[in-house]
């Protein structure tokens, strides 16, 4: 059993609970319930910041093409982005897939939930600066330029599933050996292990915050594996990462979306 | 009215200034000595909008030309109050400041067109947005560790009701350094005015109440050393004031 925090819808306050991850399980206050039997709400409320090219594949796609014009040399630092805060959006709740774009990328992230204020920390002591972990589905649509800030193509509303809870960092042995399956309507489409990481989590953590503050609170997805499988509509989208769980979300339209639930 | 946010005994308080000076919410008179200046406006969402001025993009040596605006997000950490200082690092060659007319989302926003966009808009208020140019990247460009840095983004010292603006579209913008004037522009040069920007962004995404949305910057932008005072100066809004400080004096503060 994994301790965790969580949101539950309707509920103010951050609840505490253990999870069994393996069999779906999760007792809260002494009662055992099956994962799909708690409606759960967003687990975080800091900043989402997202890594670019920080897996050993996607890295090798792009690196011919990162001497030559517009990218003329790789990449020295870590290349981030933020995804706003109305992105966010609850394990199970759904994403809009826009009017005219017919399919979405699902991008299985590793989200680092920070657990006090991180300026210029060293590599060593990184990860006594996490709280824990969670899952992130970086939806992004589809496009070949990383030259210019995606904004269109990942900032759109509910483009950001975050949950379903946070796993507090000391149940998680190493996040830097972790399995990443995505299912997508039960059938596996993607599998890849944060150890293909090129910045470790705690080389990461270094390396952010020797230029910028990370807030407790603040959440930083360690990066995108190569290939991130489409996703088209009506489809139920699993991430699932070891010892973190599953986030699960179904794609919908805008029309459905209205109103609540498609 | 101007509407400021302050730190004073021990309280953060929501402010109006006048020309008597700073005015509590509770009612009670201020001197400015005795107040800290906050960003005047929580942040939420941070938007910039780079290249929005066609000299200041033949300045960076870019064209105009492109399919969609640039926009990027800032992080809460960026911004920071009226006269306070903002660190520049020991191994930084060129930093510049970029004055810049920042428009506070009002109510929410969803494709909502040009024509009525002023009706989202809740003020205006003055940014700075320091740029770190030594670290430029070309991949999202311009990359966080260039925009994002902690404190680099002045903001302030209030916000200016919507209102008592007249033509938020046609308002001078000027920086000095040390008291000489080094940045002139009228925001009558944006290539996307404000009611294109928030008819584009809320486009394809909800903008919220409290969402800043930071228009660009005219040409002038030049390096700023450690000591040095910069002031960003729009017509109509006010004065915001900051101070460049060495990263070594910054941490021994």
């Amino acid at each position: 059993m994994k301790t965790v925090r969580l949101k539950m819808s309707g509920i103010q306050h951050y609840r505490e609970a253990k999870v069994d991850v393996e069999n779906g399980k999760i007792e809260i206050a002494g009662t055992s319930y099956k994962q799909e039997e708690v409606s759960y709400d967003i687990p975080v409320s800091g900043t989402v910041y997202g890594t670019l090219l920080n897996y050993q594949g996607e890295y090798k796609q792009l690196e011919k093409a990162m001497y030559e014009a517009p990218y003329l040399a790789p990449p020295k630092a870590p290349i981030l982005y933020i995804k706003p805060v109305n992105t966010f959006a609850s394990a199970g709740s759904m994403i809009v897939l826009p009017e005219d774009i017919s399919e979405l990328e699902m991008g299985a992230a590793l989200g680092v939930v920070i657990g006090k204020s991180a300026t210029k920390v060293n590599e060593v002591e990184a990860l006594s600066y996490v709280e824990g972990y969670t899952i992130v589905n970086d939806v992004t649509i589809p496009h070949d330029s990383v030259y210019r800030p995606a904004i269109k193509e990942k900032a759109r509303d509910g483009f950001c599933p975050i949950g379903p809870w946070v796993v507090t960092r000391d149940s998680v042995d190493s996040p830097n050996d972790l399995q990443i399956r995505v299912r997508i309507n039960g059938v596996l489409k993607q599998e890849n292990n944060t150890k293909n990481l090129i910045r470790s989590v705690e080389k990461l953590i270094a390396d952010v915050t020797a230029f910028m503050t990370l807030a407790k609170g603040d959440v930083l997805l360690v990066g995108i594996p190569e290939d991130p499988p489409v996703a088209r509509i009506n489809d139920v989208v699993q991430i699932e990462i070891n010892k973190i769980g599953i986030l699960e979300n179904t794609i919908t339209t805008e029309e459905a979306l209205v109103g609540g639930r498609a | 009215m101007k509407h400021a946010r302050i730190a004073y005994q021990g309280l953060v308080h929501e402010a109006v200034v006048t020309e008597d000076g700073i005015q509590l919410n509770d009612g009670r008179m201020v001197s400015e000595d005795q107040a800290v200046w906050l960003p005047p406006v929580k942040p939420n969402t941070i938007f910039t909008l780079g290249l929005n001025y066609a000299d200041h993009a033949k300045e960076l040596s870019f064209s105009p030309t492109q399919k969609d605006p640039l926009v990027f997000f800032k992080g809460p950490n960026t911004l920071i109050g009226h006269k306070a200082s903002t660190m520049r690092p020991s191994d930084v060659a060129f930093m510049h400041y970029e004055c810049e007319l920042a428009v506070v989302i009002g109510k929410e926003a969803k494709q909502i067109r040009k024509e009525v966009a002023y009706d989202y808009v809740k003020g205006y208020t003055i940014a700075n947005d320091y740029a770190l140019r030594d670290y430029l990247e070309n991949y999202y460009r311009p990359n966080l560790r260039v925009k994002n840095r902690d404190g680099c983004t002045p903001i302030g010292p209030w916000y200016v009701d919507k209102a008592d603006v007249k033509d938020p579209m046609n308002l001078a913008l000027r920086t000095y350094v040390n008291g000489e004037k080094t940045q002139e522009g009228s925001t009558a040069d944006m290539l996307l005015g404000i009611p294109e920007l928030i008819e584009y962004l809320s486009g394809f995404m909800t903008l919220f109440p409290g969402d800043i949305i930071l228009t660009g910057t005219p040409k002038g932008s030049i390096d700023t050393a450690v000591g040095d005072e910069v002031v960003t100066e729009i017509e109509e809004i006010g004065r915001l004031v900051n101070t460049i400080v060495g990263e070594e004096a910054f941490l021994s503060n």
